[in-house]
């Protein structure tokens, strides 16, 4: 085959895997959001609801995360990456079954349901997080982002180890149920240990090297670095956490091809 | 053309492996009509699943060069809980088709009316066989894959598939499963019998009908 041919097939293949995760794009949305009353505004507006809660609990309890950022932008900043890395394992694990009738369809294939799910998820927690930064900065309670290119930064790399943790979850799932049971606990459990409500400065000396280990910690950190500047010290091991995703990454797409050859359609 | 080249399909069951199919090869070519015979669980659904691509055989390989359609059955390849228009939408958008026109081929076909803005699950079987036969009629193939087309429905539905199929889309190939033989007596212009994970072809309709008798005799 020449390049220019392989080259037209790749293009024409990649236009079909388009379609059709548009179109299970389209699907999950009316699923999941109907076309009742606010319909899928709730893709938002439920981040939202969750990250508000928190902040005002946590500025209510004046809660001690070790330092002296104000409370509001140290919880959204906080529980919006939480929801971003644990939110697209959580509607990624069990999503091929309700699909399967969708996959006589030769053109439908696992990957392309994940796909459609981790681009609603994500979209959903970036336009929450997004939105309620915009007018916590409005309404004052908040200064503008110091380097708004490293929360991108930031944010990317929660996403994309959101995105390969849920891909592997997913397809691992799809072989035994003992990823759902586990996940559920496991997810509550890091919650509190993924930097989401403290700075890695405050934790004693010797406990900062070990905390870093847990991929999102570093993520959360970089994010911080980019809202607050100089007012933090942040502590992060870039080449770990892109050692992570990788990782999880080529795992999660190799679990994915065995899940693909494995599957019955309904 | 769809060439099957030497498939065998095994499904792990509690305590060990089934082979389903095993060992087949079968060419069709454009406009042949193949019908198959074969007992319940015999591996009819599984063969056509196969040749669709929407499962991969457990060895050996299938090639098509012409355009296949998915397994046309009553009740697959559809969403329950998405109604029946988005269904016509999904669809349209995988296969890049104007919806618009479809979603009127698809009212007037089944005559489901306001029907069609309810979620499938609600529907009856026989309306939902209307909606699963319309849509699939609205994207044209070389070739179509029928997998039990006659077992749900009254007459007036008969007929209409019937029109549908096999007089505006005569020209095409055809892989057609039924528990009737006469459906495929009818239809097709080769015959298989498939028992025991074997497929065995025959020419005539009387000689496939008989082996397939004496498979289902054999049993009791």
């Amino acid at each position: 085959m020449t390049s220019t041919s392989r080259l037209a097939t790749f293009g024409k293949s990649a236009a079909i895997q388009g379609r059709v995760i548009y179109a299970l794009l389209m699907r999950e949305i009316l699923t999941r959001y109907g076309r009742h009353n606010i319909g899928f505004l709730w893709l938002f507006v439920e981040p939202m609801l969750f990250t508000t809660g928190v902040t005002i609990l946590w500025s209510v309890f004046k809660a001690n995360h070790g330092s002296s950022l104000p409370i509001v932008a140290f919880a959204l900043t906080g529980y919006s990456s939480v929801l971003l890395w644990r939110n697209m394992p959580n509607r990624c694990i069990g999503a091929i079954e309700p699909n399967l009738a969708l996959m006589y369809h030769r053109n439908v294939r696992p990957i392309d349901v994940f796909c459609a799910r981790l681009l609603l998820e994500a979209g959903g927690a970036t336009v929450s997080f997004i939105t309620l930064s915009l007018f916590y900065i409005y309404i004052g309670w908040l200064d503008p982002p110091d380097d708004v290119l490293i929360v991108v930064e930031g944010w990317l790399l929660i996403a994309w180890f959101g995105a390969s943790l849920a891909m592997f979850l997913g397809a691992l799932g799809e072989k035994t149920e003992l990823v759902d049971r586990f996940w559920h606990p496991a997810s509550y459990l890091m919650f509190p240990l993924s930097g989401a409500a403290f700075m890695v400065d405050a934790l004693p000396h010797a406990a900062q090297k070990y905390i870093l280990y847990i991929p999102m910690v570093n993520g959360v950190e970089i994010i911080r670095m980019g809202y607050f500047g100089d007012q933090v010290r942040v502590h992060y091991d870039l080449p770990y956490l892109l050692g992570c995703c990788t990782v999880l990454t080529l795992l999660a797409l190799s679990q994915i091809t065995v899940i693909s050859r494995e599957i019955t359609p309904e | 053309m769809i060439k099957v080249e030497h498939v065998s399909k095994v499904y792990p069951i509690r305590g060990g492996n089934r082979r389903v199919l095993d060992n087949i090869s079968f060419t069709l070519g454009r406009g042949e009509k193949l019908g198959i015979l074969g007992r319940n669980g015999a591996g009819k659904s599984t063969l056509i699943r196969l040749v669709s691509g929407a499962e991969r055989p457990t060895s050996g390989n299938i090639a098509r060069s012409m355009s296949v359609s998915w397994p046309l059955a009553f009740g697959g390849a559809f969403q329950t809980s998405l109604t029946g228009l988005d269904n016509v939408r999904f669809i349209s958008r995988i296969y890049r088709q104007d919806y618009k026109k479809n979603i009127d081929f698809v009212a007037e076909f089944t005559e489901l009316g306001l029907y069609l803005k309810e979620p499938v699950r609600s529907y009856s079987q026989g309306m939902r066989a209307r909606l699963a036969f319309a849509i699939s009629m609205i994207i044209e193939f070389d070739c179509y894959l029928i997998d039990e087309i006659s077992a749900v429905g009254d007459a007036k539905f008969h007929e209409k598939c019937e029109a549908e199929l096999f007089n505006k889309r005569g020209d095409r190939a055809m892989l057609i499963i039924a528990h009737d033989p006469n459906y495929v007596r009818h239809h097709c212009q080769k015959f298989a019998v498939l028992h025991d994970g074997k497929m065995s072809f025959f020419q005539d309709f009387d000689q496939a009908n008989n082996k397939h008798h004496h498979n289902l005799q054999m049993s009791f």
